[in-house]
C-alpha cells in the first residue's frame, strides 16, 4: 500500500493533495480503518456555520484525516445499502412488522461515532438500524433481527425497533415516541456518578420534541447537571406532519431555553461530527445542551408509509441532489484526490456483496425457540402457565 | 331530556343523552361497509348533530392512519377538527377541560399503546371530575377513540389490549364493538353519553369486518351485553375481535354436540351482569375470552362476580382462555393469542368436568 509523503505547504494545517492510492480492504465489519494513515490532517470547512443558542457556536473549520474520509463514505454507504437491501426485504414480507428506515440522515450517527467512544453510551427512538451499526453492530446482526432469527442482536425478540448492543454503550431502539429521553438523563447521570468523563447522547425527532417527558427530562439535567447531549434529528416530518404544523417553535435548539443548544446541519458529516465533539467537551464541564440536527429522510416513515402524500417529489430528490451525506463526502474525496471515482466505486460494489452475504447468513439462522416466549419476561420467572390447543397434555409451569 | 324516537334526528346545541334509545336487532337500510367507514359515519352524525363537538389528534386532519376520520376537516373545517402535535398527556388534557366546558371533546389517540402518557389525566383528573367537584363540574362529553388489540404483525406496541386498565377506574366507562355496525350505534352512544368513554376499536377488523349498515343516526345501549348466539351447554363472553375466534370455536364444538351461548358485552364497565349471569343460570358454563393477558385482565372480574353470582349453579370453574403473561411478542404473536383451538378445548374441559 503506497504511502505518498508529502510537503505541507505552510507551517499551519492546510490543504495537502495526496496522489491517489488503491483501495484499502474492506471485507470486515464495522471498525476502525486500517492505519496506514501519514496522519496528514486536512482542514475543512463545513456546509454552513453553527447556530447557537446561549452558548458560542464552535469553528466551522474541522480537523479531518484522508483516512477518516475514506472510513465516513465507507460506513455511510454501508448504511445506506443496508437499508435499501431492508426495504427489497419488507417488500419481499421477509421482514414483518415495522420498519422504520434511516437513509438520509446516515450523517448523524457516523459524525457522531468519529467524536465519541464506545464508552459513551447512545439512546435512540425507533430508527435505529444504522445508528446500531455504527456502535460497532454487525450486518447479519441487523438482517437477522429484522427477520426475527435468533442470531439477531436481541435474539430476534425486539425485531427493527428494538436494537441493544450492550458492549457498545447502546441503550436502544425504542418504540414509544420520546421515552427514551429521560432515560439517557438517567444513562448520564450514572455516568457522572461513576466519573468516569463519559457522557450520553439521547437521540429523538421532530415529532417527540412535542412531548411533555423531553422537558421534564430538560429540567433534571440542568438542575443536576447531567452529561447528557439531547439530540433532535430533525428531519422535518413528524410521521407525515410537517414541523410547522406540529410545533409553534420549530427551532428546536432554542426549545431548550435556559439549556443551550446548537444547530447543525445533520447532512454534513464533517458539521456532526465538530458538533458532537464540542457537546461532549460541553456536557462534561457544564451539563446539558441541546444538538439540532437538520437532516433528511428519504423513505417514508415506515414501510408502510409512501412518504411523498406530504411532501413533493420533488422536494425529496432536491435533497438527494444537493445534500446527500454521501455524495458530500465523494466530491471531498475526489476533490483532495484522496481516491478515484472508480476507486469508491469498486468500495460501493463490494459493500453490496457484504450485504447481500449478509442476509444470506441471516437467512440461514432458525427462528427462535418457542419457549423463549416465556424467557426474560422476569428475571427469575413465575410460575407462568401455558398451554397448548390440549391443555391436558400440553401445559408447563414455566420457570 | 328528550327521548329519541325511531330515526328522529338528535337535536342541535342541546346535549341531551339518553342511553335508552332504540335497540337496532334489523338493520333496515344500508350499505355495506367496514368498519373505519362505520365510524366514519358515526364521526360525520355526531359533528352534523352537535355543533360544539369535535375531533381531534394526531394525523386526523387527513383522514387518520386507519381512515377513520376522512373528510372531516373538508366537512366540518379545520376550527372544529385538527391535527394536535404528538403529545397524548397533552392531548388528554386538553380534551378535558374542552368537554368541562361543555363541548364534546372526541380525541383519537393513535395506538391503544401510546395510551399510557394520558393516563394519568383519564384516571385522576377525567373519571374523578364530577365525584370531586360535588356535580358542578364534569367531562362528560369527553370521548376518547383508540385502535386496539393485536393485528397480525404489530408486535409490542401495536398490539396492545389496555381495557382492564380503564376498567378499574370507577367514573370511566369503557365500550368495545364487534362490528361495523354494532361500532357505528355505539360510538354514537358514547358520544352523547353524560359520561366519560373511553372507545377501543378492534384495529384487525377495520378492513376485514364488513357489515350492512344503516345510514341513518342510530344508538345502541350502553351496559348491555348482547347474546348473539343462543345456546344450553356453555355461555361464551368476549368482546371486540375476539368475538370471532369465539363464534368459530361454537360451530367446531357445535359438531361435537356442545350447543354454545355466545355473549358480546360491548360496554366492559359498567358491564351487563344481570344477561351473564341470566346465561350462565341457564347453562352452568362460563368461558371467558380476551386479548389482554390472562393475569388481572377484565376475564378476572367477570369471573370472580359470576363465581359469587352463580356458585351453586356452576358445574365447572370459569375457564379463561386469554393472552399469556408476558409482553406482546413480536415473533410468537400465534403462541401468544387466545386462538380458536385453546378456545375448543377449554370449551370440551369445561363441559367435561
Amino acid at each position: 500500500m503506497a504511502v505518498s509523503r508529502l510537503a505541507s505547504s505552510s507551517s499551519s494545517l492546510s490543504k495537502l493533495l495526496l496522489r491517489p492510492l488503491p483501495a484499502p480492504p474492506f471485507s470486515r465489519s464495522f471498525s476502525a480503518i486500517a492505519s496506514d494513515d501519514d496522519g496528514t490532517v486536512l482542514t475543512i470547512e463545513t456546509s454552513v456555520p453553527f447556530t447557537g443558542h446561549k452558548i458560542d457556536p464552535p469553528s466551522r473549520s474541522v480537523d479531518t484525516t484522508r483516512n477518516e474520509l475514506l472510513s465516513f463514505f465507507h460506513d455511510m454507504s454501508v448504511m445506506r445499502r443496508m437499508e435499501i437491501a431492508a426495504d427489497s426485504l419488507y417488500k419481499a414480507k421477509l421482514i414483518r412488522g415495522f420498519c422504520h428506515l434511516y437513509d438520509g440522515q446516515e450523517a448523524v450517527a457516523i459524525g457522531m461515532e468519529a467524536a465519541i467512544t464506545k464508552r459513551d453510551s447512545i439512546i435512540t427512538a425507533y430508527r435505529d438500524h444504522c445508528t446500531f451499526l455504527g456502535r460497532g453492530g454487525t450486518l447479519v446482526e441487523v438482517f437477522s433481527e429484522l427477520m426475527g432469527r435468533r442470531s439477531g442482536c436481541s435474539k430476534g425478540k425486539g425485531g427493527s425497533m428494538h436494537f441493544y448492543k450492550k458492549e457498545a454503550g447502546f441503550y436502544g431502539g425504542h418504540g414509544i415516541v420520546g421515552a427514551q429521553i429521560p432515560l439517557g438523563c438517567g444513562l448520564a447521570f450514572a455516568q457522572k456518578y461513576s466519573k468516569d468523563e463519559t457522557v450520553t447522547f439521547a437521540l429523538y425527532g421532530d415529532g417527540a420534541a412535542n412531548q411533555g417527558q423531553l422537558f421534564e427530562a430538560l429540567n433534571m439535567s440542568a438542575l443536576w447537571d447531567l452529561p447528557v447531549i439531547l439530540v433532535c434529528e430533525n428531519n422535518h416530518y413528524g410521521m407525515g406532519t410537517a414541523e410547522w404544523r406540529a410545533s409553534k417553535s420549530p427551532a428546536y435548539y432554542k426549545r431548550g431555553d435556559y439549556v443551550p443548544g446548537l444547530k447543525v446541519d445533520g447532512m454534513d458529516v464533517l458539521a456532526v461530527k465538530q458538533a458532537c465533539k464540542f457537546a461532549k467537551e460541553h456536557a462534561l464541564k457544564n451539563g446539558p445542551i441541546i444538538l439540532e440536527m437538520d437532516t433528511y429522510r428519504y423513505h417514508g416513515h415506515s414501510m408502510s408509509d409512501p412518504g411523498s402524500t406530504y411532501r413533493t417529489r420533488d422536494e425529496i430528490s432536491g435533497v438527494r441532489q444537493e445534500r446527500d451525506p454521501i455524495e458530500r463526502v465523494r466530491k471531498l474525496i475526489l476533490t483532495y484526490e484522496i481516491s478515484s471515482a472508480s476507486e469508491l466505486k469498486d468500495i460501493e460494489k463490494g459493500i453490496r456483496k457484504e450485504v447481500d452475504e449478509a442476509i444470506r447468513q441471516a437467512k440461514e439462522s432458525p427462528m427462535p425457540d418457542p419457549s423463549e416466549l416465556f424467557t426474560n419476561v422476569y428475571v427469575k420467572g413465575f410460575g407462568v402457565e401455558a398451554f397448548g390447543a390440549d391443555r391436558k397434555e400440553v401445559k408447563a409451569v414455566l420457570p | 331530556m328528550a327521548l329519541r324516537g325511531l330515526g328522529r334526528r338528535i337535536s342541535i346545541g342541546k346535549r341531551c343523552f339518553s342511553s335508552a334509545s332504540e335497540v337496532e336487532k334489523r338493520p333496515r337500510d344500508g350499505k355495506q361497509i367496514n368498519l373505519f367507514s362505520a365510524i366514519n359515519q358515526a364521526l360525520h352524525i355526531a359533528l352534523e348533530t352537535d355543533s360544539r363537538a369535535y375531533v381531534f389528534g394526531e394525523d386526523v386532519g387527513f383522514g387518520g392512519v386507519f381512515r377513520c376520520t376522512t373528510g372531516l376537516a373538508d366537512r366540518f373545517g379545520r376550527n372544529r377538527v385538527f391535527n394536535t402535535p404528538l403529545c397524548e398527556q397533552g392531548i388528554a388534557g386538553f380534551a378535558i377541560g374542552l368537554a368541562a366546558m361543555g363541548n364534546r371533546a372526541i380525541a383519537e389517540i393513535q395506538f391503544a399503546d401510546y395510551i399510557y402518557p394520558a393516563f394519568d389525566q383519564i384516571v385522576n383528573e377525567a373519571a374523578k371530575f364530577r365525584y370531586r367537584s360535588g356535580n358542578q363540574f364534569n367531562c362528560g362529553g369527553l370521548t376518547i377513540r383508540s385502535p386496539y388489540g393485536a393485528v397480525g404483525h404489530g408486535g409490542h406496541y401495536h398490539s396492545q389490549s389496555p381495557e382492564a386498565f380503564f376498567c378499574h377506574v370507577p367514573g370511566l366507562k369503557v365500550v368495545i364493538p364487534r362490528s361495523p355496525q354494532q361500532a357505528k350505534g355505539l360510538l354514537l352512544a358514547c358520544i352523547r353519553d353524560p359520561n366519560p368513554v373511553v372507545f377501543f376499536e378492534p384495529k384487525w377488523l377495520y378492513r376485514l369486518a364488513v357489515e350492512e349498515v344503516p345510514e341513518r343516526d342510530y344508538m345502541l345501549p350502553l351496559s348491555q351485553a348482547e347474546v348473539i348466539r343462543q345456546g344450553s351447554d356453555i355461555t361464551l363472553v368476549g368482546w371486540g375481535a375476539q368475538l370471532s375466534v369465539l363464534e368459530r370455536a361454537c360451530d367446531e364444538a357445535a359438531k361435537d354436540g356442545i350447543s354454545c351461548e355466545l355473549i358480546d358485552l360491548r360496554t366492559l364497565i359498567p358491564w351487563d351482569k344481570e344477561t351473564v349471569e341470566a346465561s350462565v343460570r341457564k347453562t352452568g358454563r362460563l368461558l371467558v375470552s380476551h386479548e389482554a393477558p390472562v393475569t388481572g385482565g377484565f376475564g378476572a372480574e367477570i369471573s370472580a362476580s359470576i363465581a359469587e353470582r352463580c356458585f351453586l349453579r356452576l358445574e365447572a370453574p370459569v375457564a379463561r382462555i386469554c393472552g399469556l403473561d408476558t409482553p406482546f411478542p413480536l415473533v410468537y404473536e400465534p403462541f401468544y393469542m387466545p386462538t380458536k383451538n385453546k378456545v375448543l378445548d377449554a370449551i370440551k374441559a369445561t363441559v367435561n368436568y
